[in-house]
């Protein structure tokens, strides 16, 4: 079938074949923990409790900052001396914790332990107490548990644990048809569409909309409410709304689901390509996908030209962080005409990136991993008109003269879809506009 | 194992990259898994420095727990010292690297560094960031603080050169620990004594070896400098100071107590004056008496507080306590003078439960604190760390020495004042100037433009206004509060220049995209 939408023509594979830098060092990253920040606003009643020590208590409240005056639904049942020594049963220790945790918030009906460094290095067999404690606590609260640790999991690899925890809880239709969904509308399969990762609340009513308008029904995976989760069909269709889903999606896969591919649904034409993935799968026709899709797309077509006037031409380095990376170099090079130094991601997954990679140009310097001075030399060499990086690297660059945007904002604000496209585009212009208002 | 929501106090390895960022040349090789690096945003985000900590992290995965972690330190502490070139190199393990038991100490010493390493034995299990601090900065001065030369005995007696002092106990990351050396200096300055180093705060591995040689030591923050201070007595015979200069009395007590050390004169008492003292004594200050206060922090803070709030702002302290177990005699005994029984906890939930209960009129806390008091509308004012970026302020604010008994004087008021100012409108609440729709004054008079309106005008322009569809309204309350009002604005500004009679959802993005900028 060919596109509804005409995408710009392109001029070969981008980077398809890329062989990306690869660097093994010290990493300037927050660990999988981190994710719980924004899990936790997503699911209304859940409640993660992470295992482990006062550096990952600390690490939350630092990373989370003030941001929560309420009592957070996240906390840490820090490991002691006692615990470690044998002095104390962890597992005795953890019931006890959990316990006087629930009695607390008997408005939580979802609890994760989520596993630390420190307990994977002792081994603390997290699913065996979650399935303990459902015992006791099932079904007024369900326990799950999955790692957030360091030693296995990168800032947005949290989340894509967390998740794939929770896919083999979702229930399953009752009248499973046996054979998959055809994609067109001739047959009876119903136009359910699962939409995965973590989106604000504005955004999903956004693209939901937009969606319902061409006929089809979409459920969010997470839920904003864990009594709400999305029910699975065999050869149900998703699109990943997050870059960062690997085996989320390979758990959905295992379970019947059927990907996607498509670019990720950041800036205009990634959110057109996006959206077209669904409508292709569901045979909505283009002249319904023009009317739905027109007056959003005029809009931040509109609001973009505005940034484009200031991103036009500059330089951008990107350090590894979310997995976002690779579709924002996209969006800032195809539809500002940013041009990409570096372009670093904790971690390459060809797979999910294919579509993002074409759309790269090609030679475009990407690199996965880490050495941070390295990369920072390398940086400093360039010299690029914006870098994209940590909390720990934004101010010590500032000071040496160049123009930052933290990358954590890009991750807890909304970005997605065509009314927030040019939001995202403000992001890197606002920090290049103060820097000329303050050297004038 | 203990449930926790916030803490007051990071890993004690948090508090040895607060003495190596806050020195000059001192590097800190940590054998850490990949996200300790999340340290590293106290110092560039909340407290502002400009560069890097001096901090490099092995980042050790899953994959590196079967063989090799050893090999990754030592080449990490390698590097570290090839593209820092430090005079002095801290090693030690976070949390999870202790559990694997790599012996970093063991490690740096194989490879025959060609500088002094200080292996640091830090138990994150049992103990916390400011014990990390002290027991580093011990570690750091025992390696390297020299023995002083004696002086050549002369065959003309000399004039007696001014006396010397180190000060001890400044770090990065600490609460006002920048603006207490500035005004500490300045004030032994002019009572004739010199200051010689101060450490840790900018200070060289070569100032820290000179340590031995000054006169005395003043302990600025026994948290931190305590355990140095005793060692240096024994080992040298360095004398140091008992009385931590905060607040005016306790100002006026150091003076003395630097003084007797320093074999000077004391100054008369118009010397040692502060405006803070005559705005105590004022007629205006009046309200202040018997006020309620409640105080927690770290030791030194809350028992220099508890004095300055009883004895020279005239409150009544109802409660108080800290999260510094390693001081809790102390504290204990500073309650006990006020006929109180101190709470000694590390558990933020205890402390809010204490709140609720004495409900007190003014707390004076921590930036945990600040969060139970935004919560039960309590006014509130940060004396002690943990703080956050707003208590790294861009001007001169000290709490230490006379300028810092002002400060506080300034800070803690300026909550009441607003309790006062709130108090005043609920008395005029029927006046047409503060009826009940209008913002709080302390939000300017911007705020309450719209009560300014002639009713003429404000009805000829309801009369143009577009109306917002049931839809547009819920649309608009997904928008963050504090855009919100913005948003609406923008958007009826918009649906009026374009002629739109009813805003929908479109003409709601339509605005956002017209205004976008």
């Amino acid at each position: 079938m060919s596109p509804v939408i005409p995408i710009r023509a392109e001029s070969g594979v981008g980077c398809t074949d890329v062989v990306p830098l690869v660097e093994r060092g010290q990493r300037e990253v927050f660990c999988g923990l981190t994710g719980i920040i924004w899990l936790h606003r997503k699911i209304q009643d859940a409640f993660f409790l992470i295992v482990g020590s006062r550096t990952c208590a600390h690490l939350m409240q630092s990373a989370a900052g003030v941001m929560i005056f309420a009592e957070p639904r996240f906390g840490t049942a820090i490991i002691d001396e006692r615990d470690l020594a044998g002095l104390a049963d962890v597992h005795d220790e953890l019931d006890r914790v959990v316990n006087q945790l629930l009695q607390r918030r008997p408005d939580i009906r979802l609890l994760f332990l989520v596993g630390s460094c420190p307990s994977e290095v002792i081994k603390l067999d997290l699913s065996r107490a979650a399935e303990r404690q459902n015992q006791l606590h099932h079904p007024q609260v369900r326990v799950l548990n999955y790692s957030g640790s360091g030693i296995e999991t990168t800032f947005t690899q949290g989340e894509d644990a967390c998740l794939a925890a929770l896919v083999p809880t979702l229930p399953t239709h009752p009248t499973n048809p046996a054979k998959p969904a055809k994609p067109n509308s001739e047959t009876k399969a119903p136009h359910e569409l699962l939409v995965v990762g973590t989106l604000a609340d504005v955004v999903e009513d956004q693209l939901g909309h937009l969606l319902s308008q061409m006929g089809i029904e979409v459920h969010f995976f997470p839920p904003r409410n864990s009594q709400k989760m999305p029910t699975l069909r065999a050869g149900m269709p998703f699109l990943l709304a997050q870059p960062f889903l690997a085996d989320t999606a390979k758990l959905l896969q295992d379970r019947g689901a059927r990907h996607l591919a498509a670019p990720f649904p950041l800036g205009l034409e990634g959110t057109t390509a996006w959206l077209q993935a669904a409508a292709r799968q569901f045979g909505v026709s283009q002249a319904d996908f023009d009317r739905v899709t027109a007056g959003p797309r005029q809009r931040a077509e509109k609001a973009l030209a505005v940034h484009r006037s200031q991103l036009q031409n500059k330089t951008i380095f990107f350090f590894p962080d979310s997995q976002l990376e690779i579709p924002l170099a996209r969006f800032l090079n195809r539809e500002l005409g940013m041009h990409l130094v570096e372009v670093g991601t904790p971690y390459l997954h060809r797979q999910l990136m294919a579509p993002e990679l074409a759309w790269l140009p090609s030679g475009t310097r990407i690199s996965e991993g880490q050495d941070v001075d390295r990369q920072l030399d390398r940086c400093l060499q360039d010299h690029p008109d914006m870098v994209v990086c940590g909390l720990g690297l934004a101010n010590p660059l500032e000071a040496q003269g160049i123009t930052t945007k933290w990358a954590i904002e890009l991750v807890f604000t909304p970005i997605q879809g065509y009314e927030q496209a040019a939001d995202l585009a403000g992001l890197f212009s606002r920090p290049l506009r103060r820097r000329q208002k303050l050297a004038a | 194992m203990q449930l926790t929501l916030w803490t007051y106090e990071g890993p004690p390895h948090v508090g040895a990259m607060r003495i190596a960022t806050a020195m000059q040349d001192v590097h800190y090789v940590l054998h850490a898994p990949q996200g300790d690096t999340y340290a590293d945003l106290l110092f560039t985000m909340i407290e502002r420095l400009p560069k890097r900590p001096p901090v490099t992290y092995t980042t050790f995965q899953a994959r590196d727990l079967g063989g090799d972690t050893a090999e990754l330190f030592k080449d990490a502490a390698r590097l570290a010292i090839e593209r820092f070139q430090p005079a002095a190199l801290l090693v030690g393990s976070s949390c999870t690297a202790e559990l694997i038991q790599d012996d970093p100490g063991g490690l740096a010493q194989a490879l025959n560094l060609p500088i002094p390493v200080v292996p640091l034995e830090l138990p994150s299990y049992q103990r916390k960031e400011n014990w990390g601090a002290s027991e580093t900065f011990y570690q750091l001065c025992r390696r390297l603080v020299k023995k002083p030369t004696p002086q050549p005995t002369e065959a003309r007696p000399r004039p007696r050169p001014r006396p010397t002092c180190n000060l001890l106990g400044p770090t990065a990351l600490g609460f006002r620990h920048r603006d207490d050396v500035k005004e500490i200096s300045q004030l032994l300055d002019s009572l004739g004594i010199e200051v010689s180093v101060v450490a840790p705060l900018n200070a060289s591995v070569a100032d820290i070896e000179k340590l031995a040689q000054a006169d005395f030591n003043v302990v600025l923050y026994p948290e931190i400098g305590m355990t140095t201070a005793s060692w240096l007595a024994r080992e040298f015979g360095q004398p140091f100071t008992k009385q931590v200069p905060l607040g005016f009395n306790a100002t006026r007590d150091f003076v003395q107590e630097v003084c007797a050390l320093a074999q000077v004169p004391v100054p008369s008492a118009e010397h040692l004056s502060a405006n803070a003292r005559w705005y105590a004594q004022s007629v205006d200050s009046t309200y202040l008496t018997g006020k309620r206060v409640y105080l927690f922090g770290d030791a030194t803070h809350v028992v220099c507080a508890a004095r300055i709030a009883s004895q020279e702002m005239g409150f009544e302290v109802v409660g108080l306590g800290t999260y510094s177990r390693e001081f809790a005699r102390e504290v204990r005994e500073c309650a006990k003078s006020y006929g109180l029984e101190a709470l000694i906890t590390d558990d933020y939930l205890a402390v809010e439960e204490q709140i609720s209960q004495l409900q007190p009129e003014l707390i004076l806390g921590t930036q945990m604190e600040r969060h139970i008091a935004k919560r039960q509308g309590i006014p509130c004012a940060v004396i002690s760390a943990p703080v956050h970026v707003q208590d790294f302020p861009a001007r001169y604010a000290p709490q230490m020495g006379f300028e810092g008994a002002n400060v506080i004087f300034d800070t803690w008021v300026h909550p009441l004042m607003m309790g006062l100012e709130e108090h005043l409108l609920g008395m005029f609440r029927q006046d047409f100037e503060f009826h009940a729709g209008a913002a709080p004054s302390h939000l300017g008079s911007g705020h309450s433009a719209a009560a300014e309106v002639p009713p003429q005008l404000a009805a000829k322009e309801a009369s143009n206004q577009a109306t917002w569809s049931v839809e547009a309204e819920k649309e608009l309350g997904k928008i963050p509060f504090f855009v919100r009002g913005k948003a609406r604005r923008n958007t009826e500004k918009y649906a009026l220049d374009q002629g739109v009679s009813t805003i929908t959802v479109d003409t709601l993005y339509d605005a956002k995209a017209h205004f976008s900028r």
